[in-house]
Parts: C-alpha cells; structure tokens; sequence
C-alpha cells in the first residue's frame, strides 16, 4: 500500500508538467481550431528565461547585498518567468499563425513544427550544446509519513500546478475575456459584433498557455535541474495527447488527461520494466481513442462558421 | 433623414451580379420588409449592409455616416444589430451569458474584479443582469436564464439571438428570416415579440422573410427581390396585387 501512495505521489508530480503544458494545447485549440505545435518548444523556452531570471535575480540581489530568501527568488522567477514567456507566445501568434488564420490547418501546423525547431536550434546557437543546470532554490527536504516519502519540492510542485488550474478556471469562468474566450470556441463571425477585439483574444490564449508552458518549466527545472534545448519535444507530443485525449478545447479534460497521463507512465513503470513504459503507456491511450477518438470532454463534430 | 440609407448598391461574386443597383432607405421607427424567392440575394443584402461583404459599387449611410466598407464590428457599434438565418449562437453558454457578452466593451472590472468580487463587480453584474432580464422578458424568455443553449428548444433559441442583438442597442435590427422553421404557433409569437420590441424600443426593424403572411403583416413597406434587383417597392396590399411579385413566386405564366 505504501508502495501504491509512493507511486500516486511521482504520478502527481509527473501529471502535472503534462496538465499544465496540455491547457496550452487545449485552449488555443479551443478558439484558434490550430495545435500549436510549437507550444512543447515553448515549455523549454520557459525553463529556460526561468534559468535566466533564476540567476539574474540571484545575482542582483547578491549585487545589491540584500539577502532574498530562496523561496522567494522561486515565486519571483515563476511571475517574471511567466509574463517573459507569454510575449514569446504572443510573438508566435501575431507571426507565425495569424497570417495564417484563413489558411488551410495543414499550413499552420507545418509553420508550428517549423518555429518549434527555430526555438530548438535558436537556443542552440545562443547559449551553446551544453546542458545548463538549473539553480537550487529550494533545499530539499523529505518527510516521512508512515513510509512514503514526500518531499517538499513534490508539494510544492503539485500544489502551484493545482493553484495555476485552478486560476485559470476561474479567469474563464468570471471574466469578459473569458467569457469571450469561450464563444470565440463557436465562431468568429457574431463575436466581433458583440464589441469583442478578436485579434487580443486570440493573442491573449497564446499568452496564457504560454505562460503555463513556462511554470510548467520552471516547476520541471526545481524538479530535474538539467536543462537542454530539446526537453520541450517529448514533452511537447506527450502532452499533445492529453490534450487530445482530454477533448480538444476542454480545460478540465486537459487537466485530468494531463494527470492520467502521468499515472499511467508511473503506474505501468511500476508493474513492467522501465523500458516498456511509454510503449504499454501508449498503447492504452490508443485504446481509449479508439472507443472515445473525441476524448472525453469533447465534441464528436465540431463546425463553426467562418466568412 | 433617412436613418439607414443605401445608395445604388451592387455586388459581385466572381462574374455573377448577385446584388445590382440596390437601394433602400430606413426611417427611424420603420418596420421594413425584404421578400424575394430563393436566392435573390436577400442574406446578401443583409451581409453587405452589416458589411460581412464589401459592395463592389454603392454607398451606405447610417445616419447620415458613411458606413461602406467598414469592418462589421464597427458597423455593428454605430448601431446595427442582427440575427442569422442558421442561428449563431455559442451552443454551451447559458442565455444570461448570451446577452451579458453583448455588454463585453462596457464591462470594465478586471482581474482583481473578477477573481475577488469588488464592489464595482458587482454593481456592473446587477446592472447587466436587470438588463439582460428586462430584455428576455420582452422576448418571453426570462425563466430560461441560467439554461444551457443545447437545452433549449428551437423557438426558444431564435429568442435569444434577439435578445442578444438587442442588448448591443442597435437603432436598426436586421432580422434574417427569424420565423424559419418554426410551426404556426411559435410564428404567431415570433410576430408578437417583433411588435412588441418595436413598440417598446422604438426602433427601426429591417426582415427578411420567407413567408408573406409574417411581412404582409408587420412591415409598413415591402420590397421584393428577384435576382439581385427590386422587382417591387411599396405597401403590403400594393406589393400583393402586384403582377411582377406573382410571377418572381409563382413563375410567368404558368397555369396548371
């Protein structure tokens, strides 16, 4: 039983960096009717500006001799982090995909794998192959409750992804851009006539998943400290699927595709050899796309007039 | 002045002259009638006023501005408001958040509003629902509010299309065959709902209609349409006797 809530804590965890970057894919899949396949890049690009603001306010805290608890470069980096990133995703909407909006679907995907691998190689060419190591924020601590062992990073981690959904869920519920947000999901044609800048929503969605994207990389980072410039693939397609499998355009299917996603790669490590995981994982993914290929929150069909 | 006025207003898809020498003039308060067999361009008309389309040729003015050309959210702030023929409505949001997104540009309460309840939140809410509630009861639909649009049936959905191209305060209403599909009660309602909104707002009503009984009835003036012209201008009882009207519906001198 130990063994079990051990397992349930690592799924917790894993589910999380999957939930957070699948409500990117989700939500811009929502308005846009286009995967941003450049969105897993994005979630590297945000680990990455979290190493750059990480260190930065590091050191100019150390510059300016004031003695910032560690904890609180953490919450600094994942804001700042957060609002840096959101410009990248804007800066991918207005010039990769809004030229596009009339295009057919397949052009804008080919343009998202394009900028992914521009994010790729683009990282490449300025800070080098080397794998940079992410900055020790918090000191690990492990507690002990009657045998399973939970460390302070895990609660944190799973804890800020819950409160990040949860924010979320309450933005598109409670405001006007939400609310805008989710009748931009059936068409784009009586939105505008209701006064709703469509342009700035579309860029707002890009914003926020984006910002996601990069808590989810900095959460990674605290998790496993060692960056590289394509970390963002893997996990880019895994949580691709969850976006896929939680009904394209759904945030709640998202978030829970996202945590069973990361229970299954646990659960099937636990029973089998490591090696089988993502092959068993998957397979039973394909299985339940099979029965339910729209997931499990979305539309079987989905039409939306478009002049 | 003309509220709504259009002048000699044609348009082109590819070669074909869907619209030609269009012209109309709305006066404020007016109930107008588009009549015109299938395909003689009335949603058209309607698209290129609302400026979903840009005429090829032909000027419109809505009081006294130049409108032509303008981008139709524009169009649709300076006071035009309208339904669709296939209705357009956001199929898992409820009616209240129909009407409420109408009000999106007044809405000024932001994040901190939104995720805290302030005062100023809540008295935009009050102000938009009393609103929102005041316009479903002239539409006959306030105890549906919180209902999903899914749930709703037919007629019921056709309602909140007008309640929500009410809510944005339009001073001309463009309804686009608002009774289609419905059975001969429901009709019968639809027509007491576009009298009453017209009584009550005073506005101006431009529709399209299928059905000569619901224009016959309500419009002071009708104008029929038969491949992209005016056939045919004047009263109900004049566009009824009228010769050229009988052949657009019933075809030139077919007797069987």
């Amino acid at each position: 039983m130990t063994f079990f809530f051990q397992n349930l804590i690592n799924a917790l965890q894993w589910g999380s960096f999957y939930a957070l970057i699948a409500l990117g894919y989700s939500m811009v899949y929502g308005i846009l009717m286009l995967f941003n396949f450049a969105h897993g890049d994005i979630f590297m690009v945000g680990a990455y500006i979290g190493f750059g603001v990480a260190t930065g306010v590091t050191a100019l805290a150390s510059f300016g001799a004031i003695v910032l608890p560690k904890w609180l470069i953490l919450v600094l980096t994942i804001i700042i982090s957060m609002f840096l990133t959101s410009f990248v995703g804007m800066l991918v909407e207005r010039l990769g995909y809004r030229p596009l909006r009339e295009a057919p679907r397949a052009s804008a995907a080919i343009t998202g794998l394009m900028i992914g691998i521009i994010l790729e190689t683009g990282n490449l060419a300025l800070l080098g192959a080397q794998r940079v190591r992410f900055p020790t924020l918090i000191k690990s601590e492990t507690y002990n409750i009657s045998g399973v062992f939970v460390t302070n990073k895990k609660i944190m981690i799973v804890v800020v992804s819950l409160m990040l959904m949860l924010a979320l869920h309450q933005f598109v519920r409670r405001t006007k851009w939400g609310m805008a947000m989710r009748a931009m999901a059936f068409d784009f044609v009586v939105v505008p006539l209701m006064g709703v800048p469509i342009n700035t929503i579309a860029a707002m969605t890009f914003a926020i998943g984006s910002a996601l994207a990069a808590a989810a990389g900095i959460l990674f980072g605290v998790a496993y400290p060692v960056l590289d410039p394509y970390m963002g693939i893997v996990f880019g397609w895994k949580a691709f699927v969850a976006a896929i499998l939680g009904g394209r355009g759904s945030i709640l299917g998202a978030t829970l595709a996202g945590f069973l996603l990361g229970f299954l790669e646990i659960f099937v490590a636990m029973i089998f050899p490591s090696t089988l995981r993502d092959l068993i994982a998957y397979s039973i993914i394909l299985l339940i796309l099979t029965f339910r290929p729209h997931g499990f929150f979305g539309e079987p069909y989905s039409a939306r007039l478009r002049l | 002045m003309a509220l709504l006025r259009v002048e000699k207003m044609s348009h082109e898809f590819g070669g074909l002259r869907a619209v030609n020498n269009y012209s109309l003039e709305i006066e404020k308060g007016q109930i107008r009638g588009l009549i015109g067999p299938n395909g003689a361009g009335k949603t058209t008309i309607f698209n290129l006023i609302t400026g979903i389309y840009k005429p090829t040729e032909g000027e419109i003015y809505l009081e006294g501005k130049k409108i032509t050309g303008l981008p139709p959210n524009q169009i649709a702030s300076h006071g035009l408001g309208r339904t669709f023929q296939n209705m357009q409505l956001w199929r898992h949001m409820s009616v209240l958040e129909h009407v409420k997104m109408a009000r999106y540009s007044r809405i000024t309460y932001g994040l901190f509003g939104a995720f805290f309840g302030t005062a100023k939140r809540q008295r935009e809410e009050e102000e938009i629902e009393e609103m929102a509630y005041s316009l479903l009861k002239m539409v006959g639909i306030a105890h549906l509010a919180g209902q999903i649009i899914l749930n709703l049936p037919y007629g019921a959905q056709r309602r909140v299309e007008i309640a929500r191209a009410l809510a944005t305060e339009p001073k001309v209403l463009f309804l686009d065959e608002p009774t289609a599909g419905m059975n001969p009660e429901e009709l019968i309602q639809m027509m007491e709902i576009v009298r009453k909104v017209h009584k009550n707002l005073g506005l101006a009503i431009f529709l399209i209609e299928h059905r000569l009984k619901v224009v016959m009835e309500l419009c002071e003036i009708i104008q029929t349409l038969n491949f992209g012209q005016v056939i045919a201008e004047g009263t109900p009882e004049e566009i009824q006797n009228d010769p050229k009207v009988i052949d657009a519906y019933l075809g030139k001198g077919t007797v069987i």
